[in-house]
């Protein structure tokens, strides 16, 4: 078996892991979580495929999503935070009002 | 012989990471606490950052672990320990998208999984260690992508403002 095949098919499985964690779990933190689980998954094929093609724009793009993954946390927690703060709950399900 | 050796340690360590990447993943997935769901994305995120070390870029593995676990995780988790543990969400894991979410994602890594293992490229053994150096990177990050660096740096001080806005709503809210 093929090393890049081996590691695309890891991230692929981390992404999609990411993606069923946001959409089954009730637990906010957890679905932030998640969603970190995704972009970790999208790093480790940027970085696989930097190095199969040994070009430094995709280390360069996992830089740039390390910065992003960082300032998305940066507001999503106080968001979390004032949600559990109005509706006392972490559960997903109380926010249905939110649709508007 | 030590060559051919050294070869073989290397991929069984990076099947030993993958596996151990891809349990942590699964774990976050069942685990009812969110501390514990904590633990078991730093346990992958640091099994990343092993595969990042084992392919070469050693920088990027240094970050991950520096900026993911470092900064992120901390952050994650001192949110977790300011809420409530008793939790109605806490109790009952999974909502009631549990049957379809499950279908729909493994249907859609059915079909990535086949797709990269049909399409992509098959490479000869061993090019996947000739790594370009924290040199060569440090000099075509600064000179062909400076404009991103800037504009990420003014996307992280919008984000900083952000925060800020939303903590002040609720501060003006409660007076």
């Amino acid at each position: 078996m093929d090393k890049v095949q081996l590691l695309v098919s890891v991230s692929l499985a981390l992404f999609a892991l990411g993606l069923l964690g946001v959409i089954v779990r009730r637990n906010v933190l957890v679905m932030l979580m998640c969603m970190e689980l995704m972009l970790n998954g999208v790093n480790l094929s940027l970085v696989t495929f930097a190095q199969q093609t040994d070009s430094t724009a995709g280390a360069v793009l996992v830089f740039l999503i390390f910065v992003v993954a960082a300032a998305e946390i940066a507001i999503a927690i106080p968001i979390v935070l004032l949600l559990a703060r109005n509706k006392h709950t972490l559960d997903l399900s109380a926010y249905t009002d939110l649709k508007g | 012989m030590i060559d051919s050796l050294l070869a073989y340690l290397d991929t069984l360590f990076l099947v030993l990471f993958a596996g151990g990447a891809l349990v942590g993943a699964v774990l976050m997935l069942v685990l009812r606490a969110p501390m514990r769901v904590a633990l078991a994305l730093i346990a992958t995120m640091v099994c990343l950052a092993a595969i990042y070390g084992l392919l070469g870029v050693h920088f990027i593995a240094a970050f991950q672990v520096l900026i993911y676990v470092g900064a992120v995780m901390v952050f994650m988790v001192y949110a977790i320990m300011l809420l409530d543990v008793r939790d109605p969400s806490f109790v009952d894991r999974f909502s009631r998208l549990l049957v379809p979410g499950v279908a729909g994602a493994l249907a859609l890594l059915g079909v990535l999984v086949y797709a990269a293992w049909t399409d992509l490229p098959t490479l000869p053994e061993g090019s996947l260690t000739a790594a370009f150096g924290l040199r060569e990177f440090s000099v075509t990050f600064l000179n062909e992508y400076w404009l991103h660096f800037e504009l990420v740096s003014i996307l992280l001080v919008a984000a900083v403002v952000a925060a800020i806005a939303v903590i002040g709503v609720n501060r003006g809210e409660r007076g």
